[in-house]
């Protein structure tokens, strides 16, 4: 098991690392940085002295260590569009994004996973194939239309829901919180749903395929031998075992909410981390796109390191010590 | 390249001879999902003469005529069947021609991540080794992120490189952004395929005679793992044209000259709250239409090449 961490925590380093690169190369390649901070009266000495004091004349190794570096310390510089520092701007939308992530993701479960269950159970019936077919067409239906259609519906037509921002904030040592207030509440609802029905759907039909899986596994027959209610056959055993890819699905999904949130945002005016990286890829920001660049490949990296620890914790089969070479 | 344009007939013939095309027969949700299909495909296609107006001939342009609703509502226009935009241009019109577009980007990407991908596919699958881990393992970054978010990188990196680019170059930048997201898929289908192919006696064969390992690869064994690529690719086509529309929605995607269905949609958006929803309504029907329909025949033809489901 060690042995397996071990490989995994190299593997997260090496993506990091690979990520880390490229956010250099774009700051190598794209756009100058001393024309940009000149202007361009700027005399040739006065490129050549600002080049030394940003160490541009450095070689190539040492100018990247220097970006890991300040990376590290999450200094990505200046954003070329608004002047500020790129951490700051980042601290200060990163809560907006996670809190409707975090939202999105609790709707797609609680909502999902019964649903899912259910569809097995009642295969056949006329409620479970509604319920595919409404999955079905949140798997193909691109998330910005969903927005708009549930704007149209429910603030624009029956005026019940607000769908521009985020409303009244709470401001807690520096994280800014839309659920302590009503507001905050009736502002996320719309954001939420449309960023969690591609997930939520995703998750119905896992959950379903896996349930009529290990529904016909001969655990279960033994279990319904034994004289076992059907409570206690479908949520006690078979439901458990359903659950072990459900988990890695919905973690690996866990970073693909935080990058959808980028339509979302845009659609609902969301202030958070996607809006402020669609303005960068509008104004061609090099330094706020590599900032969030790594911040997210940083999330993914962490999902996925807890996804595949959650996976001993969950599964026994995988503690037991495999001859070497095994996978 | 030539072998496999020259291979293609032959092989497609194969494919719609017997089997296939009985199931097609003798499937209603097949059939229908075709008609959709070429219906939208012949509407884009021809929009110069099927559409009723020129959207974007400046001189047909009418402002008085903006913000039209419907025919069927109140205030409604015959001339415009389903109303104008704030611009006075014909939505019919505007959604044949945006379709156009949204089509020529959804297969132009396909086509390119197709062939960067069975490429790869097979030198990974024939060479092994090195190679072979190498593009693997790009394939599995590749993977760990989400396709939106490669093609929204590429699409920025294309703009800060050239950022004055010209409206071809921003097709360019945007076709190779979506197809770049889009190769892995292939390269790992065919290099599954290649590996098994590879151990066939006719391949085994062949390097008997001595033909030259270039030849094996793209005139015996591409012809024989083409199958899945085939069905991927229909797939592909409706997951392409989604994410292009989605770019523009964003307002990253094609130049704002020559609107695809996404641009109409975020056009459409901003009158959304003045009650003008058939500016946005309309264009994304259009756009889950073309969606659906591709993506039904693709599950279709996937099920009728699988010959165990037979």
């Amino acid at each position: 098991m060690l042995a397996f961490i071990l490989r995994r925590l190299a593997q997260a380093f090496v993506v990091m690392l690979s990520v880390a690169f490229i956010a250099f190369m774009l700051f190598q390649y794209v756009g100058d940085p001393v024309a940009s901070m000149l202007g361009q009266d700027a005399t040739p000495e006065q490129r050549v002295a600002l080049r030394a004091e940003l160490g541009l004349d450095k070689p190539f190794p040492v100018q990247f260590a220097r970006f890991v570096g300040n990376a590290l310390q999450g200094d990505f510089g200046l954003s070329l569009r608004q002047g500020r520092k790129v951490s700051a701007l980042i601290a200060e939308r990163l809560p907006a994004t996670l809190e409707l992530s975090i939202a999105a993701a609790v709707i797609a479960l609680v909502v999902g996973i019964p649903l899912g269950v259910f569809a097995a159970l009642k295969r056949g019936t006329f409620a479970s194939q509604v319920a595919m077919t409404v999955s079905l067409l949140g798997v193909s239906l691109p998330t910005f239309l969903i927005g708009i259609l549930l704007i149209l519906l429910f603030a624009v037509t029956l005026k019940w829901l607000p769908s521009f921002g985020r409303g009244d904030t709470v401001s807690i040592g520096g994280w800014t919180t839309g659920f302590l207030t009503v507001d905050g509440w009736k502002h996320l609802i719309l954001p939420a749903i449309t960023l969690s029905v591609f997930q939520l759907a995703l998750i119905l039909r896992l959950v379903r395929a896996e349930m009529l899986e290990v529904l016909r596994t001969d655990y279960i027959k033994f279990a319904r031998a034994r004289g076992l209610p059907n409570r206690a056959v479908y949520f006690g055993h078979a439901l458990k075992n359903t659950l072990v890819p459900v988990i890695t699905i919905t973690g690996l999904q866990l970073g693909a909410l935080i990058a959808f949130a980028i339509i979302t945002e845009t659609v609902f005016q969301w202030p958070g981390m996607g809006l402020l990286f669609i303005q960068a890829v509008q104004f061609a920001d090099v330094p706020v796109m590599a900032a969030y660049l790594c911040l997210v490949a940083l999330i993914f990296v962490i999902v996925n390191l807890i996804v595949d620890l959650l996976y001993f914790a969950v599964d026994p089969r995988l503690r037991i010590e495999k001859p070497a070479g095994g996978h | 390249m030539n072998t496999i344009v020259s291979k293609a007939p032959g092989a497609l013939a194969r494919f719609f001879d017997g089997d296939v095309w009985h199931s097609f027969k003798s499937s209603p949700m097949a059939i229908a999902a075709a008609l959709i299909a070429a219906a939208c495909v012949f509407c884009a296609v021809f929009a110069n003469w099927v559409a009723p107006h020129n959207p974007f001939d400046l001189a047909a342009v009418n402002l008085s005529d903006s913000r039209l609703p419907p025919a069927w509502e109140e205030g409604g226009s015959r001339t415009y069947l389903l109303g104008t935009d704030d611009q006075g241009r014909d939505i019919l019109s505007a959604i044949m021609y945006g379709a156009r577009i949204s089509l020529f980007v959804g297969v132009a990407s396909v086509l390119v991540s197709m062939v960067v991908g069975v490429g790869l596919g097979l030198l990974s699958g024939f060479a092994g080794g090195k190679v072979d881990a190498l593009i693997m393992r790009v394939c599995d970054v590749m993977l760990s992120f989400p396709s939106l978010l490669v093609a929204l990188l590429i699409d920025g990196v294309g703009r800060a490189i050239f950022p004055n680019a010209h409206d071809t170059l921003a097709f360019g930048v945007l076709i190779i952004a979506i197809s770049l997201t889009g190769w892995v898929q292939y390269a790992r289908t065919v290099r599954g395929s290649t590996l098994v192919e590879r151990n066939r006696e006719y391949v085994q064969a062949a390097r008997v005679i001595g033909v030259k390992p270039s030849r094996i690869m793209f005139k015996h064994v591409l012809p024989n793992v083409m199958g899945p690529v085939l069905v991927l690719a229909t797939i592909h086509v409706a997951a392409a044209i989604l994410t292009e529309a989605t770019l523009s929605f964003l307002g990253v995607g094609v130049p704002p000259t020559s609107p695809s269905l996404g641009t109409l949609i975020r056009i459409g958006n901003d009158f959304l709250f003045s009650g003008e929803w058939w500016i946005t309504i309309f264009p994304g029907a259009m756009l889950i239409l073309i969606a659906l329909s591709v993506n039904l025949l693709g599950d279709w033809l996937r099920d009728a090449l699988n010959p165990r489901l037979r």
